[in-house]
């Protein structure tokens, strides 16, 4: 769990005005991780704890990470036995669509509460999350070791 | 074990996914939450520490190295620079006292004084959709929600959620975002409305033949009792006169460094400031008591 931890503070630490923008979602990437290497352990309810926690750090509406981190922990530990048999470059597809649909319901609810907003930076951090994968797969594989993996 | 699916998944999906909901309505509709929030703040809030530790490190650092000659010029500097503005201040003062005897004249709600909080920021908000910051003062130092949050060029935004130790502020330039305020030359109310784009607003529903230019400074109205008046909310963009449209398209940039000020003010004022913060009303005291000088100016 210490991952999640270092992912929050990847989350936090503040950076300059232009790179920020291009943010990945660490915490996001790491949950696909760990709930496409051990679903058993890690799914919706984690999912749910960390995207609360999330809420309470940004100070957002109570549950809205919440639930868009379920339903993504749930997807990604749905289709788990696939995704992990593909190469690392289709993994990345996937996950950019996991994180652009954790963007959609995240605005979905944003547009619910407070009247629809088009803001299409929103979307950049689900780019260089795509990006950032292959590497982040590797490293958080290497913490885990082969075995349990794969 | 690693194989298979995890079993029970759909069931807790459902679940979780009807719990975060539940936890949105209640969160939005009401402040039972309040207290969670708070609650759940005290384990997250040395995580947020240790995030922005490097740079209050660095902050540090930068202050020890500075060497005196360099401390000495700025100290010079706002020096001058504080006795030019304790200098506007007597005038301002007085301009007040008279203010306020001429508003006794005319049987007006006297105006009491504001009290001031500065405050640093914590933290830009990650929140796609947004545009929030977090600072470091919270309920425990008296901030409530709706309150109102200035720079030193103008308004920055309002209070929108507290925790005992930090607070939220939502920017000018949120979607969900409206200011009431007036054109400084000519009195004219509008509302200032923000897009969710960064460094512009927007000023709705003015009729064609209203009154407003390219320049002109927009400043709180105190409509609505939120914000105090008088304080630089915006400048007028552009103008845009399109006879097929039944409003003026006005656009306005913020006057506050939304974007760059690490270090805000809080204000208090009206009903917020409470006898707890009387030193300020005494101060006002003090101002009616001496009129006649200013009168005589």
């Amino acid at each position: 769990m210490g991952s999640f931890v270092a992912a929050l503070l990847a989350n936090m630490v503040p950076l300059p005005e232009a790179v920020a923008a291009y943010r990945p979602d660490w915490v996001a990437l790491v949950l696909i991780f760990w709930c496409l290497a051990t679903p058993q352990r890690v799914g919706p309810t984690v999912g749910f704890g960390v995207g609360l926690a999330i809420d309470v750090i940004q100070f957002s509406l109570l549950g809205h990470n919440a639930l868009s981190k379920t339903i993504l922990a749930y997807l990604a530990n749905r289709f788990h036995l696939p995704v992990r048999l593909f190469p690392l470059w289709q993994q990345a597809v996937i996950v950019l669509a996991l994180l652009s649909l954790d963007v959609a319901i995240v605005g979905w609810v944003h547009g619910v509460v407070n009247g629809l907003t088009v803001d299409g930076s929103a979307w950049l951090p689900t780019i260089s999350g795509m990006v950032i994968w292959p590497l982040l797969f590797v490293v958080l594989r290497a913490t885990r070791g082969r075995a349990q993996l794969v | 074990m690693e194989l298979g699916r995890p079993r029970g998944n759909g069931l807790r999906l459902v679940l979780l996914v009807c719990l975060s909901i539940g936890l949105m309505i209640v969160d939005h509709q009401s402040r039972y939450l309040q207290s969670v929030r708070s609650a759940l703040g005290l384990l997250t809030d040395p995580l947020q520490d240790a995030a922005t530790l490097p740079w209050r490190v660095g902050a540090w650092a930068t202050r020890l190295i500075r060497s005196d000659i360099d401390s000495r010029r700025d100290y010079e500097h706002l020096l001058s620079e504080f006795l030019v503005l304790r200098a506007r201040l007597q005038k301002m003062e007085a301009i007040e006292a008279e203010n306020s005897r001429l508003s006794r004249l005319l049987a007006a709600s006297e105006k009491v004084g504001e009290e001031v909080l500065l405050a640093e920021l914590v933290q830009v908000s990650m929140e796609p959709f947004t545009h929030k910051i977090l600072i470091n003062r919270g309920t425990r130092e008296g901030v409530y929600t709706g309150q109102p949050v200035i720079d030193p060029n103008g308004v920055v935004g309002q209070v929108t959620r507290t925790t005992p130790t930090k607070s939220a502020v939502t920017l000018l330039t949120d979607q969900s975002h409206a200011i009431p305020a007036q054109v400084r030359r000519n009195g004219l109310r509008v509302v200032v409305y923000g897009l969710g784009v960064q460094e512009k607003l927007s000023v709705p529903y003015l009729a064609q033949h209203a009154d407003i230019r390219e320049g002109d400074l927009l400043v709180t109205s105190g409509m609505g009792g939120r914000f105090p008046p008088g304080y630089p909310v915006a400048r007028v963009g552009r103008v845009l006169r399109d006879a097929n449209e039944p409003f003026l398209i006005v656009t306005a940039l913020p006057v506050a460094r939304l974007e760059h000020a690490t270090e805000f003010l809080l204000i208090w004022h009206g009903q917020a400031l409470t006898s707890g913060r009387s030193e300020v009303i005494a101060d006002s005291d003090i101002l009616e008591s001496a009129p006649r000088g200013a009168g005589g100016g």
